[in-house]
């Protein structure tokens, strides 16, 4: 409603001040503004502020993964076949997705620690449905994504609107989806899936057309290119600060080269996976919603400062529910392409360090653990480093317990990051 | 000025567990008309601008909009009412930019998407025809400082049109230049029509700007002064308490003209 009303009367609320006044100061140029509003070197300049002032983004982890590859390449020169890099790029959805819905969970600056089992809790419920009881799999799917997020929702409940902390209501979630997927598996404990199903083609179907994984490239780089030209423009109709052309142009041109890289990369092998174009799909949208809708905008106000968010109108309660269904729901998105990679739902399914490594990918991708600050394209940077680890200490024969207390270290690193981040945020001012 | 009270308070009553922190309490601010609300710390200022504000609903008592009684149970009833609260602990969002947090909870969007353009030219607008200068509109909160904070919290309380601006301690933050703004802020609103409650423990500013001023003490009313007529001494002995009697209000009535 108060939109309506700014939306009304855009002169008035100005109109409240002594403008001459006003005129006046702001002719002359304020010797504090941000360098960032005068073209390239100003943009330069900007990114050294942020390195100094601890803002370090996805930095580390780009910087990680470049090492990870020099590293593993020089041990064994498959690392980096497009083979190898396509498995990698399909394992690590499964995780991915899960992690996805934890980064909407850490921005709240809260966690949930039932993912795994919720994730395993869905394909068994999608196996049963479609093998037991021979449903189309669409709907076996439709089954157990709703199933995730509901039973997100109702962990949301007990934390937004009983005031019990997430961290123990999500701990009960755990071990009581736990117990209900053993539950449904039955006496069997495995439901074997048709690996030509559904489920089964979601990590083994490839557009083995060259042209759809260059198509797919050059359509993501025109449609960046266009959306920012047209916002820069937009911008500067309006009067306001805009992004100088050259950085738009140096932005797709980054783009353009991991885009068409990738593309080559899995034309060299067998196509487009799927898998990949799903992910990409799910990223893109999340984070569309996240960084530009009223929605995306409140989950982040929750982070920040939840008395503030309250205060401004904000439905508390129903935006920390919807997180937690949200969470439930890429869970159980998650558990459907694990359970494909395997063909599969079985015991064991949602257990093991699958919870560990969708919070880390989080982590170790720039999400914070103390909410407020992350996106969604910090899942797939930091389940890429999880996975790649693991793929490139398999190709060494490096057994189990070392690639824990590896990927251990990299999650501690990341979390030191973190926080001297923070620290280093609160000294340069900005907490 | 209208006999209606834009907004009345009646036998208000608001308690924290074992801590009675509002009792009968009577308030009422005509449209065009800046009242001050003055108290020792403590004595529950914040309290009550909360209650009208609706993050704490009364326990007691009514609250009268333009002569109606109505329920404020939510900050969103408030909202709708035309209420603008600048809260003493300012309740900003530190992780998110000038833009978001001026207009958070009410984004302007075009087709369903945030529309950044048109809310940062009008943030930009805004912050101009205000005198408020901050490095960009484009930064986190988290990185002003406490003055530039205080400034964003009173424009984004500006947004709007509100009939009603509640301003709690706006300048306890603030240096000589940007007090004097806020303070000519408030007369604009008064010259506009708004209601204004102003608190502050700055009796200067107070006298500068306030047509009435609003004792709460222990949480009670202790008495409404025109400004114009009441000195600054009659006041500061209603807000400490000092014993009511002919004499010491003799006294301090002939003390406050001696020292105009
Ligand atoms: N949320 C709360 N919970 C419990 N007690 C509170 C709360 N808010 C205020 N109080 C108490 O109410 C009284 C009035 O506080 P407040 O309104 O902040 O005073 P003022 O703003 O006049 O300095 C104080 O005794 C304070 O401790
Ligand atoms: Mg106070």
């Amino acid at each position: 409603m108060s939109i309506d009303k700014t939306s009304e009367t855009p002169k008035d609320a100005p109109a409240v001040a002594n403008s001459e006044a006003a005129a006046a100061a702001v002719t002359a140029v304020d010797p504090r503004l941000l360098v960032r509003e005068q073209g390239l070197a100003g943009y330069v300049g900007e990114f050294k502020r942020k390195m100094r002032a601890g803002e370090l983004g996805s930095l580390p982890v780009i910087v990680g993964l470049i090492a990870i590859c020099v590293i593993f390449q020089s041990l064994n020169s498959a690392f980096l076949s497009a083979q190898n890099l396509s498995n990698i790029t399909i394992t690590m959805v499964g995780t991915g997705m899960i992690s996805v819905g934890i980064v909407f969970v850490l921005l709240l600056g809260e966690i949930d620690l039932s993912v795994g089992s919720v994730s395993g809790a869905a394909s068994a419920l999608a196996a049963v449905s479609a093998v037991n009881q021979g449903w189309p799999e669409w709907a076996a799917v439709l089954v157990a994504v709703a199933a995730g997020a509901v039973i997100g929702a109702a962990h949301g409940f007990f934390f937004a609107v009983l005031g019990a902390p997430a961290f123990a209501v999500t701990l009960a979630g755990l071990l009581f989806w736990l117990g209900f997927m053993l539950q449904v598996l039955g006496a069997n404990g495995t439901i074997n899936l048709n690996s030509d199903g559904l489920i089964g083609q979601l990590t083994t179907y490839f557009f083995s057309d060259v042209a759809a994984a260059y198509g797919l490239a050059a359509v993501v780089v025109a449609v960046f290119f266009a959306t920012s030209f047209l916002g820069s423009r937009r911008r500067e109709a309006a009067g306001i600060p805009s992004r100088p052309l050259s950085e738009t142009a140096l932005r797709t041109a980054l783009l353009a080269v991991v885009a068409f890289a990738a593309a080559y990369m899995y034309n060299q092998y067998k196509g487009l996976p799927l898998a990949t174009v799903i992910f990409l799909a799910f990223l893109v949208f999340t984070d569309f919603v996240l960084r530009r809708t009223a929605y995306g905008r409140k989950v982040f106000a929750l982070g920040g400062n939840v008395e503030a968010s309250r205060r401004a109108g904000i439905n508390v309660t129903a935006i920390r529910i919807s997180v937690f269904a949200i969470s439930g729901f890429f869970a159980a998105v998650g558990g459907l392409f694990l359970a494909s990679k395997i063909a599969s739902a079985n015991q064991s399914a949602g257990t093991g360090d699958l919870l560990m490594n969708a919070i880390a990918a989080a982590v170790i991708g720039g999400t914070s653990l103390f909410g407020g600050r992350g996106r969604t394209w910090n899942a797939l940077l930091g389940v890429m480093v999880i996975v790649s680890i693991q793929y490139g200490l398999q190709l060494e024969s490096i057994a189990e317990p070392v690639k824990y207390m590896i990927t251990a270290g990299v999650l501690l690193t990341t979390v030191v990051i973190d926080s001297i981040t923070r620290k280093t945020q609160k000294t340069a001012g900005r907490a | 000025m209208s006999a209606t009270p834009v907004l009345a308070l009646r036998g208000v009553s608001k308690r924290f567990g074992a801590v009675q922190a509002l009792t009968d309490v009577e308030l009422e601010v005509h449209a065009g008309e800046v009242v001050a609300l003055v108290g020792d710390n403590g004595a529950g200022k914040s309290t009550l601008v909360k209650t009208i504000a609706g993050v704490h609903p009364i326990d007691e008592g009514a609250i009268e909009w333009e002569g109606k009684p109505v329920q404020i149970n939510k900050p969103n009833d408030a909202q709708n009412l035309g209420i603008a609260t600048v809260y003493q602990d300012l309740a900003l969002c530190d992780n998110i930019d000038v833009v978001g947090n001026l207009f958070l909870g009410r984004e302007i969007k075009r087709r369903g998407i945030l529309d950044e353009v048109e809310m940062e030219r009008r943030a930009r607008e805004l912050l101009t025809t205000l005198s408020i200068r901050i490095p960009s509109v484009r930064i986190p909160i988290a990185s002003l400082s406490g003055g530039q904070r205080q400034t964003v919290a009173i424009a984004r309380s500006m947004l709007g049109e509100p009939q009603l601006v509640i301003l709690d301690e706006p300048t306890a933050a603030l240096g000589v230049e940007q007090t004097a703004q806020v303070l000519d802020l408030i007369e604009r609103l008064r010259e506009r029509g708004h209601a204004v409650i102003l608190i502050s423990h700055n009796m200067a500013d107070v006298k500068a700007v306030a047509d009435k001023v609003a004792v709460l003490r222990l949480g009670r009313n202790n008495g409404v002064f025109e400004v114009k007529t009441t000195s600054q001494e009659e006041i500061i002995s209603a807000i400490t308490g000092a014993t009511e009697n002919a004499v010491t209000r003799r006294a301090a009535r002939t003390n406050g003209e001696v020292s105009k």
